[in-house]
Protein backbone atom coordinates (compact mmCIF):
# COMPACT_ATOMS: atom_id res chain seq x y z
CA UNK A 1 0.00 0.00 0.00
CA UNK A 2 1.57 3.75 -0.80
CA UNK A 3 1.89 5.48 1.62
CA UNK A 4 -0.33 8.75 2.96
CA UNK A 5 2.40 11.02 3.97
CA UNK A 6 6.01 10.76 2.68
CA UNK A 7 9.27 12.58 3.41
CA UNK A 8 12.31 12.10 1.41
CA UNK A 9 15.67 13.97 2.46
CA UNK A 10 13.81 16.67 4.35
CA UNK A 11 15.57 19.40 5.95
CA UNK A 12 14.61 22.79 6.51
CA UNK A 13 17.65 25.50 8.16
CA UNK A 14 16.35 29.05 9.79
CA UNK A 15 19.26 31.58 8.10
CA UNK A 16 21.39 28.87 6.89
CA UNK A 17 22.74 28.21 10.55
CA UNK A 18 20.49 25.84 12.36
CA UNK A 19 19.07 22.85 11.18
CA UNK A 20 16.21 22.76 12.74
CA UNK A 21 14.84 19.37 10.69
CA UNK A 22 17.59 17.68 9.58
CA UNK A 23 17.15 15.05 6.76
CA UNK A 24 13.94 13.77 7.82
CA UNK A 25 12.93 10.12 5.75
CA UNK A 26 9.50 9.31 7.12
CA UNK A 27 6.52 7.99 5.40
CA UNK A 28 3.45 7.94 7.30
CA UNK A 29 0.71 5.12 5.82
CA UNK A 30 -3.23 5.38 5.95
CA UNK A 31 -6.01 4.87 9.08
CA UNK A 32 -3.66 5.14 11.99
CA UNK A 33 -3.17 7.50 14.63
CA UNK A 34 0.58 9.05 15.20
CA UNK A 35 2.08 10.60 17.76
CA UNK A 36 4.43 13.03 16.71
CA UNK A 37 6.51 13.06 20.12
CA UNK A 38 10.18 15.51 21.35
CA UNK A 39 10.99 17.55 23.42
CA UNK A 40 10.75 21.54 22.59
CA UNK A 41 12.64 22.45 20.13
CA UNK A 42 13.43 19.42 18.49
CA UNK A 43 11.71 20.39 14.81
CA UNK A 44 8.08 19.29 15.31
CA UNK A 45 6.02 22.24 14.39
CA UNK A 46 8.96 22.64 11.76
CA UNK A 47 7.89 19.00 10.10
CA UNK A 48 4.35 20.44 10.82
CA UNK A 49 4.72 23.23 8.89
CA UNK A 50 6.42 21.95 5.56
CA UNK A 51 3.47 19.06 5.72
CA UNK A 52 0.91 22.05 5.68
CA UNK A 53 3.09 24.01 3.15
CA UNK A 54 3.66 27.04 5.54
CA UNK A 55 7.38 26.42 5.36
CA UNK A 56 9.21 25.48 2.46
CA UNK A 57 11.71 22.87 2.84
CA UNK A 58 15.31 23.62 2.23
CA UNK A 59 15.88 20.21 1.16
CA UNK A 60 13.97 17.18 0.16
CA UNK A 61 10.95 16.36 -1.12
CA UNK A 62 6.95 16.40 0.68
CA UNK A 63 4.45 14.22 -1.47
CA UNK A 64 0.64 13.70 0.40
CA UNK A 65 -1.45 11.17 -1.13
CA UNK A 66 1.45 11.36 -3.83
CA UNK A 67 0.75 14.93 -4.07
CA UNK A 68 3.31 18.18 -4.17
CA UNK A 69 2.13 20.20 -0.88
CA UNK A 70 0.62 22.58 -2.89
CA UNK A 71 -3.27 23.58 -2.96
CA UNK A 72 -4.45 19.91 -3.71
CA UNK A 73 -2.89 18.90 -0.40
CA UNK A 74 -4.04 21.65 1.16
CA UNK A 75 -7.60 20.22 0.43
CA UNK A 76 -7.27 17.40 2.02
CA UNK A 77 -5.02 18.12 4.79
CA UNK A 78 -6.92 19.50 8.05
CA UNK A 79 -4.68 21.54 10.41
CA UNK A 80 -4.50 22.78 13.86
CA UNK A 81 -2.01 24.96 14.24
CA UNK A 82 0.07 25.41 17.34
CA UNK A 83 -0.88 28.69 17.85
CA UNK A 84 -4.75 30.69 17.77
CA UNK A 85 -5.78 32.89 14.79
CA UNK A 86 -9.43 33.40 16.13
CA UNK A 87 -10.04 36.87 16.31
CA UNK A 88 -12.09 39.48 15.67
CA UNK A 89 -15.77 40.11 16.45
CA UNK A 90 -17.09 37.27 13.91
CA UNK A 91 -19.62 35.00 15.68
CA UNK A 92 -18.81 31.18 15.85
CA UNK A 93 -21.49 30.32 13.01
CA UNK A 94 -20.02 33.09 10.97
CA UNK A 95 -16.53 31.50 10.70
CA UNK A 96 -17.83 28.08 10.59
CA UNK A 97 -19.60 29.38 7.25
CA UNK A 98 -16.73 30.71 6.51
CA UNK A 99 -14.80 27.31 6.47
CA UNK A 100 -17.73 25.88 4.88
CA UNK A 101 -17.56 28.35 1.88
CA UNK A 102 -13.46 27.34 1.54
CA UNK A 103 -13.57 23.94 2.43
CA UNK A 104 -15.28 20.95 0.19
CA UNK A 105 -14.92 19.11 2.49
CA UNK A 106 -16.14 20.93 5.69
CA UNK A 107 -19.39 19.22 7.44
CA UNK A 108 -21.73 22.03 9.03
CA UNK A 109 -23.71 19.72 10.98
CA UNK A 110 -20.73 17.60 11.97
CA UNK A 111 -19.33 20.86 13.47
CA UNK A 112 -22.58 22.42 15.20
CA UNK A 113 -22.71 19.10 16.83
CA UNK A 114 -19.58 19.17 18.21
CA UNK A 115 -20.26 22.80 19.16
CA UNK A 116 -23.20 21.70 20.93
CA UNK A 117 -21.49 19.01 22.64
CA UNK A 118 -18.81 21.16 23.83
CA UNK A 119 -21.98 23.67 24.99
CA UNK A 120 -20.37 26.66 22.99
CA UNK A 121 -22.56 29.10 21.74
CA UNK A 122 -22.82 29.36 17.76
CA UNK A 123 -23.94 32.95 18.36
CA UNK A 124 -20.72 33.69 20.80
CA UNK A 125 -18.85 36.73 19.20
CA UNK A 126 -14.95 35.53 18.80
CA UNK A 127 -13.30 38.10 21.30
CA UNK A 128 -15.66 36.73 24.18
CA UNK A 129 -14.27 33.44 24.40
CA UNK A 130 -11.58 32.42 26.31
CA UNK A 131 -8.42 31.01 25.36
CA UNK A 132 -9.69 27.17 25.94
CA UNK A 133 -12.99 27.83 24.08
CA UNK A 134 -11.16 29.59 21.36
CA UNK A 135 -8.50 26.25 21.39
CA UNK A 136 -11.61 24.48 21.20
CA UNK A 137 -13.57 25.76 18.31
CA UNK A 138 -10.51 25.62 16.08
CA UNK A 139 -10.55 21.80 17.10
CA UNK A 140 -14.22 21.75 15.49
CA UNK A 141 -12.45 23.57 12.21
CA UNK A 142 -10.03 20.72 12.12
CA UNK A 143 -12.24 17.81 12.59
CA UNK A 144 -15.32 19.05 11.26
CA UNK A 145 -13.85 18.54 7.81
CA UNK A 146 -13.58 14.85 6.09
CA UNK A 147 -10.10 15.18 5.24
CA UNK A 148 -7.09 12.90 4.41
CA UNK A 149 -5.34 14.00 6.86
CA UNK A 150 -5.35 15.78 10.24
CA UNK A 151 -2.53 17.26 11.85
CA UNK A 152 -3.11 18.39 15.34
CA UNK A 153 0.14 20.88 16.58
CA UNK A 154 -0.48 20.25 20.29
CA UNK A 155 -4.24 19.91 20.20
CA UNK A 156 -4.60 19.49 24.23
CA UNK A 157 -1.90 21.81 25.79
CA UNK A 158 -3.99 24.56 26.58
CA UNK A 159 -7.76 22.70 27.33
CA UNK A 160 -8.93 21.63 30.53
CA UNK A 161 -9.20 17.48 31.72
CA UNK A 162 -12.52 17.48 30.76
CA UNK A 163 -12.14 18.56 27.20
CA UNK A 164 -9.08 16.90 26.84
CA UNK A 165 -11.09 13.60 27.00
CA UNK A 166 -13.55 14.96 25.21
CA UNK A 167 -10.62 15.66 22.06
CA UNK A 168 -9.19 12.46 22.38
CA UNK A 169 -13.16 10.63 21.85
CA UNK A 170 -13.36 12.99 19.27
CA UNK A 171 -10.18 11.77 17.53
CA UNK A 172 -11.56 8.02 18.07
CA UNK A 173 -15.07 8.76 16.59
CA UNK A 174 -13.67 10.46 13.91
CA UNK A 175 -11.71 7.19 13.07
CA UNK A 176 -11.51 6.32 9.40
CA UNK A 177 -9.27 3.38 7.70
CA UNK A 178 -8.95 6.07 4.79
CA UNK A 179 -7.31 8.83 7.18
CA UNK A 180 -4.53 9.43 9.52
CA UNK A 181 -4.15 11.42 12.32
CA UNK A 182 -0.75 12.89 13.28
CA UNK A 183 -0.69 14.67 16.92
CA UNK A 184 2.29 16.73 18.10
CA UNK A 185 2.27 16.44 21.88
CA UNK A 186 4.54 16.41 24.86
CA UNK A 187 1.70 15.58 26.67
CA UNK A 188 2.42 11.60 26.35
CA UNK A 189 0.46 10.44 29.08
CA UNK A 190 -3.09 11.45 28.43
CA UNK A 191 -2.86 10.52 24.70
CA UNK A 192 -0.64 7.53 24.58
CA UNK A 193 -3.62 4.87 24.89
CA UNK A 194 -5.19 6.35 21.62
CA UNK A 195 -2.12 6.41 19.30
CA UNK A 196 -1.42 3.26 16.99
CA UNK A 197 2.11 4.59 16.29
CA UNK A 198 4.61 7.12 17.72
CA UNK A 199 7.37 9.03 16.28
CA UNK A 200 9.72 10.34 18.89
CA UNK A 201 12.17 13.73 16.89
CA UNK A 202 15.44 14.92 18.60
CA UNK A 203 17.20 18.28 16.91
CA UNK A 204 15.35 17.32 13.92
CA UNK A 205 16.45 14.05 13.26
CA UNK A 206 13.53 10.96 13.86
CA UNK A 207 15.18 8.58 16.47
CA UNK A 208 12.40 6.06 16.81
CA UNK A 209 8.87 4.84 14.81
CA UNK A 210 7.38 2.22 16.15
CA UNK A 211 4.19 0.72 17.15
CA UNK A 212 2.51 2.11 21.02
CA UNK A 213 2.05 -1.37 21.71
CA UNK A 214 5.55 -2.52 20.65
CA UNK A 215 6.96 -0.46 23.10
CA UNK A 216 4.87 -1.35 25.78
CA UNK A 217 5.88 -5.09 24.79
CA UNK A 218 9.68 -4.82 24.44
CA UNK A 219 10.37 -2.12 27.24
CA UNK A 220 8.06 -3.20 29.44
CA UNK A 221 6.86 0.43 30.34
CA UNK A 222 4.51 3.18 29.22
CA UNK A 223 5.45 5.22 25.95
CA UNK A 224 5.48 7.97 28.54
CA UNK A 225 8.24 6.40 30.67
CA UNK A 226 10.37 5.72 27.34
CA UNK A 227 10.60 8.85 26.06
CA UNK A 228 11.66 10.14 29.86
CA UNK A 229 13.99 7.61 29.48
CA UNK A 230 15.55 8.55 25.91
CA UNK A 231 15.19 12.49 26.56
CA UNK A 232 16.32 12.57 30.29
CA UNK A 233 18.33 16.08 30.11
CA UNK B 1 -5.19 0.39 31.79
CA UNK B 2 -2.03 -0.29 33.21
CA UNK B 3 0.28 2.26 31.25
CA UNK B 4 3.61 -0.39 31.08
CA UNK B 5 1.70 -3.04 29.26
CA UNK B 6 0.21 -3.40 25.71
CA UNK B 7 -3.00 -2.49 25.57
CA UNK B 8 -4.19 -4.91 23.00
CA UNK B 9 -3.21 -7.57 25.44
CA UNK B 10 -5.13 -6.29 28.67
CA UNK B 11 -8.08 -5.57 25.99
CA UNK B 12 -8.30 -9.20 25.19
CA UNK B 13 -8.31 -9.84 28.81
CA UNK B 14 -11.19 -7.93 29.29
CA UNK B 15 -13.55 -9.50 26.52
CA UNK B 16 -12.22 -12.89 27.73
CA UNK B 17 -13.32 -12.02 31.53
CA UNK B 18 -16.64 -10.46 30.01
CA UNK B 19 -17.21 -13.88 27.79
CA UNK B 20 -16.21 -16.27 30.56
CA UNK B 21 -18.35 -14.10 33.07
CA UNK B 22 -21.26 -14.36 31.39
CA UNK B 23 -21.76 -10.57 30.63
CA UNK B 24 -21.26 -12.17 26.92
CA UNK B 25 -23.46 -15.10 26.56
CA UNK B 26 -22.97 -18.00 24.77
CA UNK B 27 -23.36 -17.77 20.60
CA UNK B 28 -24.07 -13.74 21.64
CA UNK B 29 -23.63 -11.16 19.21
CA UNK B 30 -20.84 -8.29 20.39
CA UNK B 31 -20.50 -4.86 19.84
CA UNK B 32 -19.04 -3.29 17.15
CA UNK B 33 -15.04 -2.85 17.34
CA UNK B 34 -15.61 0.92 16.72
CA UNK B 35 -18.29 0.98 20.14
CA UNK B 36 -16.12 -0.73 22.10
CA UNK B 37 -12.82 1.25 21.28
CA UNK B 38 -14.90 4.36 22.14
CA UNK B 39 -16.22 2.47 25.02
CA UNK B 40 -12.75 1.50 26.55
CA UNK B 41 -11.17 5.05 24.87
CA UNK B 42 -8.79 3.22 23.00
CA UNK B 43 -7.68 3.45 19.09
CA UNK B 44 -10.22 1.00 16.64
CA UNK B 45 -6.72 -0.72 15.27
CA UNK B 46 -6.10 -1.96 18.81
CA UNK B 47 -9.50 -2.84 19.51
CA UNK B 48 -9.59 -4.93 15.92
CA UNK B 49 -5.97 -6.30 16.89
CA UNK B 50 -7.47 -7.86 19.95
CA UNK B 51 -10.59 -9.00 18.29
CA UNK B 52 -8.29 -10.81 15.74
CA UNK B 53 -6.99 -12.49 18.46
CA UNK B 54 -9.83 -13.57 19.84
CA UNK B 55 -11.32 -14.74 16.95
CA UNK B 56 -7.33 -16.81 16.42
CA UNK B 57 -8.22 -18.52 19.75
CA UNK B 58 -11.79 -19.44 18.82
CA UNK B 59 -13.55 -17.66 22.00
CA UNK B 60 -14.97 -15.25 18.68
CA UNK B 61 -16.44 -16.06 16.14
CA UNK B 62 -16.99 -14.29 13.18
CA UNK B 63 -20.59 -15.01 10.91
CA UNK B 64 -20.96 -13.47 7.54
CA UNK B 65 -24.67 -12.54 8.53
CA UNK B 66 -24.59 -11.91 11.64
CA UNK B 67 -21.07 -10.07 12.58
CA UNK B 68 -19.10 -11.21 15.28
CA UNK B 69 -20.79 -13.23 18.32
CA UNK B 70 -19.68 -15.64 21.03
CA UNK B 71 -18.25 -19.27 20.78
CA UNK B 72 -20.77 -21.59 21.47
CA UNK B 73 -18.27 -23.96 22.31
CA UNK B 74 -19.10 -24.27 26.02
CA UNK B 75 -15.85 -26.40 27.03
CA UNK B 76 -13.63 -23.72 25.16
CA UNK B 77 -15.37 -21.08 27.34
CA UNK B 78 -14.81 -22.87 30.44
CA UNK B 79 -11.11 -23.72 29.86
CA UNK B 80 -10.49 -20.29 29.28
CA UNK B 81 -12.16 -19.34 32.56
CA UNK B 82 -9.78 -22.13 33.96
CA UNK B 83 -6.51 -20.51 32.53
CA UNK B 84 -7.51 -17.24 33.48
CA UNK B 85 -8.20 -18.09 37.11
CA UNK B 86 -4.89 -19.86 37.32
CA UNK B 87 -3.25 -16.95 36.41
CA UNK B 88 -4.36 -15.53 39.03
CA UNK B 89 -3.87 -17.55 41.73
CA UNK B 90 -0.18 -17.71 40.14
CA UNK B 91 0.32 -14.49 40.72
CA UNK B 92 -1.57 -14.21 44.47
CA UNK B 93 0.61 -17.47 45.27
CA UNK B 94 4.16 -15.09 44.67
CA UNK B 95 2.92 -12.49 46.26
CA UNK B 96 1.78 -14.57 49.58
CA UNK B 97 5.14 -16.43 49.15
CA UNK B 98 7.18 -12.81 48.70
CA UNK B 99 4.93 -11.96 52.41
CA UNK B 100 6.71 -15.44 53.86
CA UNK B 101 3.39 -17.30 54.08
CA UNK B 102 3.37 -21.34 54.10
CA UNK B 103 0.76 -23.12 51.61
CA UNK B 104 -0.90 -23.98 54.95
CA UNK B 105 -1.35 -20.55 56.14
CA UNK B 106 -2.58 -18.99 53.33
CA UNK B 107 -5.27 -21.68 52.79
CA UNK B 108 -6.22 -20.57 56.68
CA UNK B 109 -6.58 -17.51 55.92
CA UNK B 110 -8.42 -17.45 52.27
CA UNK B 111 -10.85 -19.49 54.74
CA UNK B 112 -11.50 -16.61 57.13
CA UNK B 113 -11.63 -14.37 54.42
CA UNK B 114 -13.89 -15.46 51.85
Amino acid sequence: MSSLVELKGVSKSYDNKLLAVNNVNLSLPRGKIIGLLGPNGSGKTTMIKMINGILAPTAGEIRIAGMPVGPGTKARVAYLPDRNYLTGNKTVEQVFHYFDDFYENFSMQKALGMLESLHIQPEARLNSLSKGTKEKVQLILVMGRDADLYVLDEPIAGVDPAARDYILRAIIDNYNPEATVLISTHLITDIENVLDEVVFVRRGQIVLYNSADKIREEKGKSVDAYFREVFAC
Amino acid sequence: MEPDRPIYAQLIEKIQTRIVSGYYGCGERLPSVRELAADAAVNPNTMQKAFAELERSGLIVTQRTNGRIVTEDKELIDSVRCRLAQNHIDAFGRKMKELGFTKEQIFDLMDRRI
